[in-house]
C-alpha cells in the first residue's frame, strides 16, 4: 500500500525560498548573480592599473570615500557570498545523501567537469578570496604596504599591486585562483539562468557560449595584471619593482 | 447456471437512459458505508476505481505492476473512437454502433454496443478535462483521423501514444483519489483467487509480490479489470506479465467464460527472429496504406528481396482481393500471410514472414514524404531488426494482439457470480467476434467511467453493506487453497523452466487454435494440452521461496492457469462450427476462401461453465438478437 | 557471441549485495538485452541458481517498467532507447557488461536489479492531476487550445516514468520527471486553476522523498528514453517562482 509521505508545501515567500530544493537553488542563483556582478565590476576596477598610477589610486580613493556606504556594500556582498557558500555546502551534502550507494561503474553523458567539481572549485576559491582579503584589503600578510603613499599623499594602491605581484609565487597563486574562479563560472553563469527558469532549448546553446565568453574574459582580465607585472610591462613609477 | 443478460426493454437508443433511471441508487450519505475492490489499473480499472471513489465509495485497488501507471493499456498506439462527428462527415452514435456490430461480425450484444457508442462522446470530454494532450488542428480544436478502414474520421489520438496518454489521465484521477485517501492502492500485489460468501463475491485473496505474504481483503463487491489472455500464445504483442489468472480463477469459482475462441491476430508485427524471442512488437496498421505485401512466387527462391525481379514476386493480397488489396481487413490479411508461409514461401531466417515493401511508394512520393508519414515507425523497425526499411523491404508477420472473449457479463457488467463485475478486455461484451481498430480504449474507459459507477449502485442497494471481516472462514479456506497451490509449485523441483512450458503451450495454441482452425487440429490440441499440463505439474522447476520477490513463482502460477484455460479456448473453437470474425474454421469457408458464418445455428454467445480440471466445461448459450442491424455478409473483394 | 556479465545481486532490501560474474554464451545479436538476460536466467535455473531479478513488462519501450544501469548508463548507451529495446548487436564478442540497479535513496533496492519507484507515484498523488470528477464535463471542443501549446504539453507528457533521469543524475534528482508533469499541465488551460497549488505540492513531495537537488548538468536529458528536454525543468522553476508570488 502506498501512502503520502509527509511533506509541507511552502506558503510564505521566505518558506518558498528556504524550505524546498527549487527555492534553495533560486537563492543559489541569485547570490551567484550578485557575486558574478561583483567579480565583473572588480575586474573593471583593477584593470585601471593599466591606465596608470594616478587613475588607479584615484579610483581606490573614491571607493574609500564612500564611507558608511562602502560598508553597506561590503555587508551586502558578504551576505550574498555567505548564502552562496553555505547553500552550496548544504546542497552538496543533501545530494550525497540522495545516493547512499553509488555505482561500481559510473559514466558521465554530458555533465561538464566544471559542473561536477563546483563544490571543490568553490571551496578553493573561498580560500583564495580569504588570502586575497588578507593580502590586499586587510594587508595582514604584508603590513608594510600600509606605508605606501603616492605623490599626492593618497594610499598608493598602484605600487602595492606591483609590489605584491613582483613575487612570482604570489602571482602564480593569483593566476590559479582566478583560473578556478573563471572555470567555476563556466558552469555557474549558464546554470543560474536555468535555476531562475530563464532557459529554453534555443537559449541553452547560447547561454553556454555566453558563459564561456565570460570565463575567458574574466580569466584574461584578471590574469593580465600579475602577468604584466612579472613580464615587466607594469612597473613602479620610478621604474623596476 | 442461468444466463440473464438483463437487457432493458424499449427502443435501442433509449435503453441506457431508461435503465439508468430504473436502477436503484445509494444515498450520498450512505456511499461511504460500501467498499469495493478493483483488480487491475489499466484504462478500465483505473477509471472505475477513481470514479467510484469520487462518488464516495471506499475503494481498494490492486495491480501486480510496480505502479498503476504501467498497465498494458499504455501500449495502445492508434487512437480512440468517439461518435463526436466533429468532422461533419456523417458520423453519429448510431453509425458507430452499426459499424461496431458489423465489424464484430454480428456476434455481439446490440444493447451493450449501443451504450458504448452513446457514452463514447463523454469519454473524450472527460479526457480533455483531465489534461490529456490530444492532437489538435491549428484552430485549436481536436484533430481526428480515419482508422482501420472506417468511412468517417472519428478517431482521436495523441501522436502514436494514445493509450499512454489516456492511461496517464485515468492514473492521474486515480492518484488524486489515493492522495485523498478514498482509494487504498496496493501495487506489486497479485490477485490469486476470489472469495465467495453465500454465493456473492465479497473479497479476494492476494499475494504481496515483495514479501510473499498471502492475505485476504473483503469488500461489498469485486471488480475485475485484468485484461485479456493473448499471452496464451506465449508470443504476442501483450506485455510479458499479461495473464488470464484473475479471470480464470473467477471462472473456476463459477463465473462463466464467454467466447474464448475469439482472439484477434494483428497482421503487421515484426516477425520472430529466434527461439529466445520473448515478445512481438506491433507496427501500426497504417503502414499498409503505402506498403505492398509480397512473397517470392517460388518456395525455393532464397535471393535477397531486392534481387528478386517483379516477375518472380507474388503480391498475394492484391492478387486475391483486387479492390481492397493491401488494405484488406486484419483477419483476412493475417490468414493470407499464414497461407503463403504454410506453402513454404515465407521469408527471413525462420520462413515466418512476408515482405512489406515501400520501394514503389518511395519512387512515387519520394523518401521524404515516406519519412514524414512513417519516420518513427521506420526508426522503431530499424532499432529492433537493424534493417533499413527505406532500402530493404520490411518483414512482417501476424501476432496475437487482443482477445474479444472474456468473462461473461450481463448488461450491468456483472458476471454470473453476483457482486463480481468485469470490465474492459477482461469481459466479452462489446466487440463480438472481431474488434475494430481504436475501439479497445473506448470500451475500457466507457466501462470504467460511465457504466460501472451506475450499475454497482444498483447492486449495492439490493445487496446492502455487509462490512465483512477478511478473517471469516470463507476467506481462510480460500487462502489455504492458494497457499497449497504455491507450496505445490515450489515443491516439484523438476527439470524444466516455467518458460519452456509456456513456449510449448504457445506453439500448440498457435498451430492449432491460431489464425485458422479445424476440427482435427483442435482435437489434437485438446489431446496435447492435458499431457503438457501433467508434465508441468511433474517436471517444472521453480526455485526460491514464497517469502520473497520470486518472479519464477509468479510466472509459474500464471502459466499453470494458461495450461487449463487453453482447453476451454479449444473447446469453444471446436464447438463453433462456422467462421466468423477472428474465428476461422477451415471447414467453413466459401469457394474462394472467405469466412462462412452460420447465423441459423451460431448466433449465440457461448458461455462456458467450469466443471473441473480436465473435464469438458458445460456450454450455456445466450441467444443474440439483431433488431437494429440487419445480418449481412462482409465482403472485401 | 560470448559475454561476461557483472551483475548486482542482492537478496532483499536488507542484504548488503555484491557484484557477481556470469558468462552469457551463444548470444545472438538479434536478441534484446532483456532476452539475453532471459537466456542467462534459464541457464542459472538449470544450475539451481536463483535467477537474476529485473523489472520488465511491455518490452516495447512504453510502459517504463524496465530499468537497469548498463555499463554506467541507465538503459545503456544507445540514445533514446529503453533497456527492452536495446539490442545485443550494439555489443561485441568478449565484452564485459556491468549491470546495476538504478541507484537513489528514494529508489531502494527490493531485490537484485529491482527497485521501488513508488516515490514517483506519491509525487503524482500530491498534485499530478487536474481535480475533475467523472461526468458533468463541458464539450471537449469548448476550449480551443493553440496547437503549439498542445504539442508542448504532449512533448512533456511523453514521459514514461521509468526513473532513468534519477538514476543518471549525479545528485539523484527527480526534477526532469516532476518538471515534465508540471510543464504538461502548465501548458494547458485545464491545468491553470490549480497551477500554483500543483507545483508547490509536487515539489514539496519530491523533497520529502529524499531526491537530490538539480545542479543543471543535464545528465537526465541525455539518458531520457523519450528525450524529454530540460526545458521542462526551467518551466517548473518558473512555475514555482510564479506560485511564490500568488495567493492560492
Amino acid at each position: 500500500m502506498s501512502t503520502i509521505a509527509s511533506s509541507n508545501p511552502p506558503s510564505t515567500i521566505p518558506a518558498y525560498l528556504t524550505t524546498t530544493s527549487i527555492g534553495k537553488k533560486v537563492l543559489m542563483a541569485v547570490s551567484g548573480v550578485i557575486a558574478f556582478g561583483f567579480v565583473c565590476g572588480h575586474m573593471l576596477g583593477n584593470l585601471q592599473v593599466f591606465i596608470g598610477q594616478d587613475q588607479m589610486n584615484h579610483y581606490a580613493e573614491t571607493l574609500q570615500n564612500l564611507g558608511p556606504m562602502l560598508w553597506v556594500i561590503r555587508l551586502f556582498l558578504a551576505a550574498a557570498f555567505i548564502t552562496h557558500i553555505w547553500l552550496g555546502i548544504l546542497l552538496k551534502l543533501q545530494n550525497n545523501a540522495a545516493r547512499p550507494v553509488g555505482y561500481k561503474n559510473e559514466t558521465t553523458q554530458k555533465a561538464s567537469l566544471a559542473s561536477r567539481t563546483m563544490i571543490w572549485t568553490g571551496l578553493i576559491i573561498l580560500t583564495f578570496v580569504a588570502y586575497h582579503l588578507l593580502h590586499y584589503t586587510a594587508r595582514l600578510t604584508n603590513p608594510e604596504y600600509a606605508s605606501l603613499l603616492d605623490g599626492q599623499g593618497r594610499f598608493d594602491v598602484y605600487s602595492m599591486v606591483i609590489h605584491g605581484f613582483s613575487d612570482w609565487i604570489i602571482s602564480a597563486v593569483y593566476i590559479v585562483g582566478v583560473g578556478l574562479l573563471a572555470y567555476h563560472l563556466s558552469h555557474g553563469v549558464a546554470s543560474m539562468f536555468q535555476s531562475l527558469g530563464l532557459n529554453s532549448p534555443a537559449w541553452q546553446v547560447r547561454l553556454n557560449r555566453i558563459a564561456w565568453f565570460f570565463t575567458i574574459l574574466l580569466f584574461v582580465g584578471y590574469a593580465s595584471i600579475p602577468t604584466a607585472v612579472l613580464t615587466g610591462c607594469l612597473t613602479l613609477p620610478g621604474g623596476g619593482y | 447456471m442461468k444466463l440473464d443478460a438483463k437487457i432493458p426493454s424499449g427502443p435501442i437508443a433509449e435503453k441506457w437512459s431508461k435503465h439508468k433511471f430504473e436502477m436503484k441508487l445509494v444515498n450520498p450519505a450512505n456511499k461511504r458505508k460500501y467498499s469495493v475492490i478493483v483488480v487491475g489499473t489499466g484504462l478500465a480499472g483505473a477509471s472505475a476505481a477513481a470514479s467510484m471513489a469520487e462518488l464516495g465509495y471506499n475503494v481498494k485497488a490492486f495491480c501486480f505492476q510496480d505502479s498503476p501507471r504501467r498497465a498494458h493499456s499504455i501500449a495502445a498506439q492508434g487512437g480512440i473512437n468517439a461518435a463526436k462527428n466533429y468532422q461533419n462527415d456523417g458520423d453519429s452514435v448510431f453509425r458507430l454502433f452499426y459499424d461496431t456490430v458489423k465489424g464484430g461480425d454480428f456476434r455481439s450484444r446490440e444493447a451493450n454496443v449501443h451504450r458504448l457508442a452513446e457514452v463514447s462522446t463523454a469519454i473524450i470530454d472527460q479526457c480533455v478535462a483531465q489534461g490529456v494532450p490530444f492532437a489538435r488542428e491549428y484552430g485549436g480544436l481536436l484533430a481526428n483521423r480515419s482508422f482501420g478502414g472506417a468511412q468517417v474520421s472519428r478517431t482521436f489520438y495523441a501522436r502514436g501514444q494514445t493509450g499512454q496518454q489516456l492511461l496517464l489521465g485515468a492514473y492521474s484521477a486515480l492518484s488524486r483519489q489515493i492522495g485523498l485517501g478514498k482509494v487504498q492502492m496496493y501495487p506489486r500485489t497479485e490477485m490469486l483467487d476470489v472469495v465467495l460468501v453465500d454465493g456473492h463475491a465479497k473479497g479476494i485473496v492476494v499475494r504481496n509480490l515483495v514479501t510473499g505474504e498471502v492475505k485476504s481483503y473483503a469488500a461489498d463487491a469485486v471488480v475485475l479489470a485484468t485484461g485479456g489472455y493473448g499471452n496464451v500464445f506465449y508470443l504476442s504483442t501483450n506485455a510479458m506479465a499479461c495473464n488470464v489468472t484473475a479471470a480464470y480463477r473467477a471462472y473456476k469459482r463459477g463465473a462463466a467464460f464467454a467466447n474464448p475462441c475469439y482472439t484477434q491476430i494483428h497482421p503487421t508485427c515484426i516477425p520472430v527472429s529466434g527461439e529466445y524471442q520473448s515478445k512481438l512488437t506491433l507496427m501500426s496498421e497504417s503502414l499498409r496504406n503505402d506498403g505492398r505485401i509480397w512473397v517470392p512466387k517460388s518456395a525455393d527462391d532464397k535471393r535477397a528481396p531486392n534481387d528478386i525481379p517483379e516477375a518472380d514476386r507474388d503480391y498475394y493480397l492484391e492478387r486475391k482481393y483486387p479492390s481492397f488489396g493491401n488494405l484488406a481487413p486484419r483477419d483476412i490479411s493475417s490468414r493470407a500471410a499464414k497461407e503463403v508461409c504454410d506453402e513454404g514461401r515465407g521469408v527471413g531466417d525462420t520462413g515466418l514472414g512476408v515482405y512489406l515493401d515501400f520501394a514503389d511508394a518511395i519512387n512515387r512520393l519520394g523518401e521524404d514524404t515516406i519519412r514524414e508519414r512513417y519516420g518513427n515507425l521506420f526508426d522503431m523497425y530499424e532499432r529492433i531488426t537493424a534493417d533499413n526499411p527505406y532500402k530493404v523491404p520490411m518483414r512482417i508477420f501476424p501476432a496475437s494482439h487482443y482477445t474479444m472473449g472474456g468473462l461473461w457479463v450481463d448488461y450491468n457488467l456483472e458476471s454470473t457470480i453476483p457482486g463480481l463485475f468485469v470490465l474492459g478486455e477482461a469481459n466479452f461484451s462489446d466487440h463480438g467476434a472481431n474488434r475494430l481498430g481504436a475501439s479497445a480504449l473506448m470500451q475500457g474507459l466507457a466501462d470504467g467511467y460511465f457504466v460501472i459507477p451506475y450499475t454497482i449502485a444498483n447492486y449495492f442497494a439490493a445487496a446492502g453493506a455487509k462490512n465483512l471481516s477478511p478473517d471469516g472462514k470463507d476467506f481462510k479456506r480460500t487462502e489455504d487453497e492458494v497457499n497449497e497451490r504455491t507450496r505445490k509449485l515450489l515443491s516439484i523441483n523438476g527439470k524444466r523452466s516455467v518458460d519452456s512450458f509456456h513456449r510449448e503451450l504457445g506453439k500448440i495454441m498457435w498451430d492449432y487454435c491460431g489464425m485458422a482452425r479445424n476440427r482435427k487440429g483442435l482435437e489434437t490440441a485438446l489431446q496435447k494440452i492435458p499431457e503438457l499440463r501433467e508434465q508441468f505439474w511433474q517436471d517444472v522447476r521453480v526455485l526460491g521461496t514464497n517469502e520473497e520477490l520470486n518472479m519464477s513463482l509468479e510466472n509459474a502460477g500464471r502459466v499453470a492457469d494458461f495450461l487449463e484455460f487453453a482447453e476451454v479456448m479449444c473447446e469453444d473453437a471446436l464447438d463453433r462450427e462456422e467462421s466468423c470474425g477472428a474465428h476461422f474454421r477451415e471447414e467453413y469457408q466459401t469457394e474462394d476462401g472467405e469466412a462462412l458464418r452460420n447465423d441459423k445455428k451460431y448466433t449465440y454467445v457461448a458461455a462456458w461453465e467450469y466443471k473441473g480440471v480436465g473435464t469438458k466445461p458445460e456450454l450455456h448459450k445466450e441467444p443474440l438478437e439483431f433488431e437494429n442491424v440487419k445480418l449481412a455478409t462482409r465482403s472485401y473483394k | 557471441m560470448n559475454l561476461t556479465l557483472h551483475v548486482w545481486r542482492q537478496k532483499n532490501a536488507h542484504d548488503k549485495g555484491r557484484m557477481e560474474v556470469y558468462q552469457a554464451r551463444d548470444i545472438s545479436e538479434h536478441m534484446s538485452f532483456l532476452e539475453m538476460l532471459d537466456v542467462v536466467n534459464e541457464q542459472l535455473v538449470e544450475q539451481g541458481i536463483d535467477p537474476i531479478h529485473f523489472d520488465h513488462d511491455c518490452r516495447e519501450g512504453i510502459c517504463g517498467t524496465c530499468s537497469l544501469v548498463i555499463n554506467g548508463a541507465p538503459h545503456g548507451h544507445q540514445k533514446a532507447t529503453t533497456t527492452c529495446q536495446l539490442h545485443m548487436r550494439h555489443f561485441s564478442d568478449g565484452d564485459h557488461i556491468y549491470i546495476e540497479p538504478f541507484r537513489a535513496k528514494a529508489f531502494p533496492v527490493i531485490k537484485d536489479l529491482v527497485v521501488d519507484r513508488s516515490a514517483f507515484d506519491r509525487i503524482m498523488q500530491a498534485g499530478g492531476f487536474v481535480s475533475v470528477n467523472t461526468g458533468g464535463i463541458p464539450d471537449a471542443n469548448a476550449i480551443p487550445i493553440p496547437k503549439y501549446f498542445a504539442e508542448k504539453a504532449m512533448d512533456a507528457a511523453a514521459c514514461i516514468g521509468c526513473g532513468a533521469c534519477v538514476a543518471a543524475c549525479k545528485n539523484a534528482s527527480a526534477m526532469l520527471f516532476v518538471g515534465a508533469k508540471v510543464s504538461q499541465f502548465a501548458h494547458l488551460p485545464q491545468g491553470q486553476v490549480e497551477r500554483e497549488r500543483r507545483v508547490r505540492a509536487m515539489v514539496a513531495q519530491m523533497d520529502a522523498e529524499g531526491f537530490g537537488n538539480c545542479t543543471n548538468q543535464y545528465e537526465c536529458e541525455a539518458v531520457c528514453p523519450k528525450e524529454i528536454s530540460v526545458e521542462v525543468i526551467a518551466k517548473m522553476n518558473r512555475e514555482y517562482l510564479r506560485a511564490a508570488t500568488k495567493k492560492s
